[in-house]
């Protein structure tokens, strides 16, 4: 028999299991209130962004709000669930199955963005159909409406734009690109709007006119260099498209400044969503820093995939077991089972431990900023069913009965 | 470095008990793969691929050998792990490993390779810096996308390529920390990125030295995976597209994966638990528990199992590659340095070592 019962008995409480999580981060407010109209997802990449904004625009919609979630590059199942496995640029409508207590005069309506197209027509909104064809048929273009680094970026601000342009929905939810950095797709529209202003293109396309005195005789040779390693063909290829695009930089221009002011809008709120790893923290943080420092509306923070105890067992008492259990006889079914679920147990509670000092740590950083911790799934949310359990995680039950007009 | 991770990278296969646990099926790195000199470790963003790289440097990097590791991303990962400041366009020293081998890492800096290859063959002295200060280096590397990557490819060549004053190779080996999954082909596959480039000049005369290399058993290309539905299938995937473009996939690295600590992970994840049995042998060990406490135990044990499974399932999925994989625990304390050491100790014990 393993355990001595003439051993002092084990102190196991630790007052109620998952006193941790605050909510400080109050979505439920925010998605039922009628002024907000856009809520951004963002932060770096493999946290949960896609799902998250899902979750949020399905919670919206189950609690009687119509919304559009504009998702990036979803996982394949979860894109089926959204009835995404068509490129069609623009949202479709989502089966909603009846929940006994959803309201349901709400729509969910989903697109899954395609860069190409959305840059496309921007093209067409701003030109005539042959300059149209003329565009889309240059190399350079090609290049830069799929490679050039910010392209996602700035497309989907433009679609951002052009949903809440139609004002069709209550409530539009946008996930973000991947982007190496969270902070990337803020100064997208205009590092991409400085690159198209064409300067460097003209430049090196025609150095005969001599534009920049301060480099003089080193740009001839610069441009040598470039053409060398280029070639000829991708700088005339350049130059032709400025050429084609001259008269819609205004355009262009204009869209993304109305884009960026909608971004500060009051209707609009940031939603930053980390992991609790140094890294997606850091970027958290980075993100908070900037979004602040540009008056952006930043609701607050959502710590995903956490690990709370499901059980008040404290450590020591855990360890306690543990070593009782050992020193019994091997081989004891139960005894097996035992130890395997207090190993469990033990390695939760070392990674919450973890998550709180990094979760603190942050905290110090920004105090003032809503959390909301959403504990971790056994499982990826693939289905409808799924994405409304992560919803009830992130926001708490959907309010019975149509939201107040 | 001693770990003490209760899980072991390759569990002792119980096979009376039938468990999904962290059993390999498949052996770990051959000599092939040690006899390779450029290892690219890419991977889904958020799955720990420099982490692995680091690790896997260090791995190489015992009984005094000399191992690069590059990063080719610009954002300072390495650094950052390391805890130094921020890496200059130089290598330097940054690791010894066990037996007095060292690690050097080098942040390549587009840029500044640009400006160095501008450098050999064109004295652009001054020019260069405004040039440079004008966004001119980043229009060009806009302007022909495969330039940034036929630079960066062509940097980690030169490294594997370098020898000293005896003739002999600089670095044993070199490890890159690569762009992720989505862009690793692209990256890689050198002939496409040079038809934005022009048809002469020196960069081009280079890049038909790295498309030699890189289709070489000098290289090999290694996947970084988390047993997660969306990880896998972008492993899979690359792996397909790898092979098609004739580049070398060396092995499949799963990382921080669960290992079974129940008896019955299926009866776990089932709910299949008794908690009154529970409740009864935790009082007999003298513990006076109640039933909320108990409940909450086996809903940690059925997550646990739960997520056991999935990832048994995942595993199946990569098993189907028909490539050496590797295992490497969740580190419960995050990636630090230390935990870098830790893996590096896991990676050796597969094969990963000179």
């Amino acid at each position: 028999m393993s355990g001595d019962r003439s051993a002092p008995p084990v102190t196991v409480s630790a007052g109620s299991p998952r006193s941790a999580v605050t909510n400080g981060l109050d979505l439920a407010a925010l998605l039922t209130d009628r002024a907000t109209k856009v809520v951004v997802t963002c932060g770096s990449g493999g946290v949960g962004k896609t799902t998250t904004a899902a979750a949020l625009a399905l919670w919206a919609a189950d609690a009687g709000r119509k919304v559009a979630v504009l998702t990036i590059d979803p996982a394949r199942r979860l894109a089926q669930s959204l009835g995404l496995d068509e490129l069609d640029n623009d949202p479709r409508r989502v089966e909603l199955p009846a929940d006994t207590d959803t309201d349901t005069s709400g729509e969910l309506w989903a697109m899954m963005l395609d860069s190409r197209r959305t840059f496309d027509e921007m093209v067409a909104a701003h030109s005539t159909p042959e300059r149209a064809e003329q565009i889309y048929g240059n190399p350079f273009y090609q290049s830069i409406s799929t490679s050039f680094s910010g392209t996602q970026e700035y497309m989907a601000m433009e679609k951002l734009g052009k949903l809440a342009g139609t004002g069709q929905y209550d409530l539009i939810v946008v996930d973000t690109p991947p982007s190496r950095s969270a902070l990337d797709f803020l100064d997208a529209p205009q590092r991409m709007s400085a690159f198209l202003d064409g300067r460097m293109i003209r430049l090196l396309a025609s150095p005969g006119r001599g534009v920049l005195k301060v480099v003089g005789a080193g740009l001839t040779l610069f441009t040598r260099a470039v053409t060398a390693v280029i070639g000829g063909q991708m700088l005339a290829d350049a130059a032709k498209f400025v050429q084609l695009f001259e008269d819609m930089f205004g355009g262009f221009r204009t869209r993304a400044e109305a884009t960026y002011q909608l971004l500060r809008r009051p209707g609009t709120s940031f939603v930053i969503v980390a992991i609790p790893e140094p890294d997606a923290l850091r970027e958290a943080a980075y993100f908070t820093d900037r979004l602040q420092a540009e008056r952006m509306p930043l609701a607050g923070l959502v710590l995903n995939r956490t690990h709370p105890p499901a059980t008040d067992l404290t450590v020591a008492a855990t360890e306690q077991l543990q070593q009782r259990l050992a020193t019994g006889p091997d081989g004891d079914p139960q005894d097996e089972l035992l130890a395997g679920l207090l190993s469990v147990h033990a390695e939760r509670a070392t990674t919450r431990d973890a998550e709180l000092r990094m979760r603190r740590r942050f905290q110090r950083q920004h105090p003032g900023l809503p959390v909301r911790e959403v504990p971790a799934l056994p499982s990826d949310a693939h289905d409808l069913e799924a994405l409304r359990t992560v919803g009830a995680a992130l926001a708490g039950p959907v309010p019975v009965g149509p939201t107040p007009a | 470095m001693g770990h003490d991770a209760p899980m072991p990278a390759v569990a002792p296969s119980s096979a009376d008990s039938g468990l999904p646990v962290a059993t390999l099926t498949r052996p770990g790195w051959t000599a092939a793969h040690r006899r390779a000199r450029l290892h690219v470790v890419s991977g889904k963003g958020g799955t720990g691929k420099t982490t692995v790289a680091a690790a896997m440097a260090l791995a190489l990097a015992v009984d005094g050998r000399r191992v690069l590791l590059i990063e080719v991303e610009e954002r300072q990962a390495i650094a950052r792990l390391f805890d130094v400041p921020p890496l200059p366009y130089e290598e330097r020293k940054i690791a010894i490993a066990t037996g007095g081998g060292e690690v050097r890492a080098l942040a390549v800096d587009v840029e500044a390779a640009l400006l160095e290859y501008f450098e050999m063959f064109y004295n652009l002295g001054f020019a260069a810096r405004s040039l440079r200060r004008m966004g001119a280096i980043e229009f060009a590397t806009t302007l022909a996308p495969g330039l940034r990557d036929v630079l960066l490819t062509g940097k980690a060549k030169e490294t594997v390529t370098r020898t000293g004053h005896d003739n002999r190779p600089v670095y044993d080996a070199v490890v890159m920390d690569a762009p992720p999954t989505g862009r690793i082909v692209d990256f890689l596959d050198v002939t496409v990125a040079m038809a934005s480039l022009a048809r002469r000049g020196p960069i081009h005369g280079q890049a038909d030295g790295v498309i030699r290399l890189l289709h070489s058993p000098d290289t090999m290309v290694h996947l970084v995976s988390l047993l997660e539905d969306m990880p896998v299938a972008e492993t899979l995937e690359a792996i397909e597209h790898l092979r098609a473009a004739d580049l070398p996939v060396g092995s499949i690295i799963v990382n921080a994966a669960t290992g079974s600590r129940l008896p019955e992970p299926a009866a776990a994840a089932a709910g299949r638990l008794d908690a009154d049995t529970v409740r009864d042998r935790i009082r007999a060990l003298g513990a006076d528990v109640g039933p909320a406490t108990v409940t909450g135990l086996l809903q940690e044990g059925r997550d646990h199992a739960v997520r056991v499974l999935d990832e048994a399932d995942c595993r199946r999925r990569l098993e189907g590659a028909a490539l050496p994989m590797l295992q490497l625990p969740r580190l419960a304390d995050g990636a630090d340095l230390g935990g870098v050491y830790e893996l590096a100790e896991l990676l050796a014990e597969q094969g990963v070592h000179a």
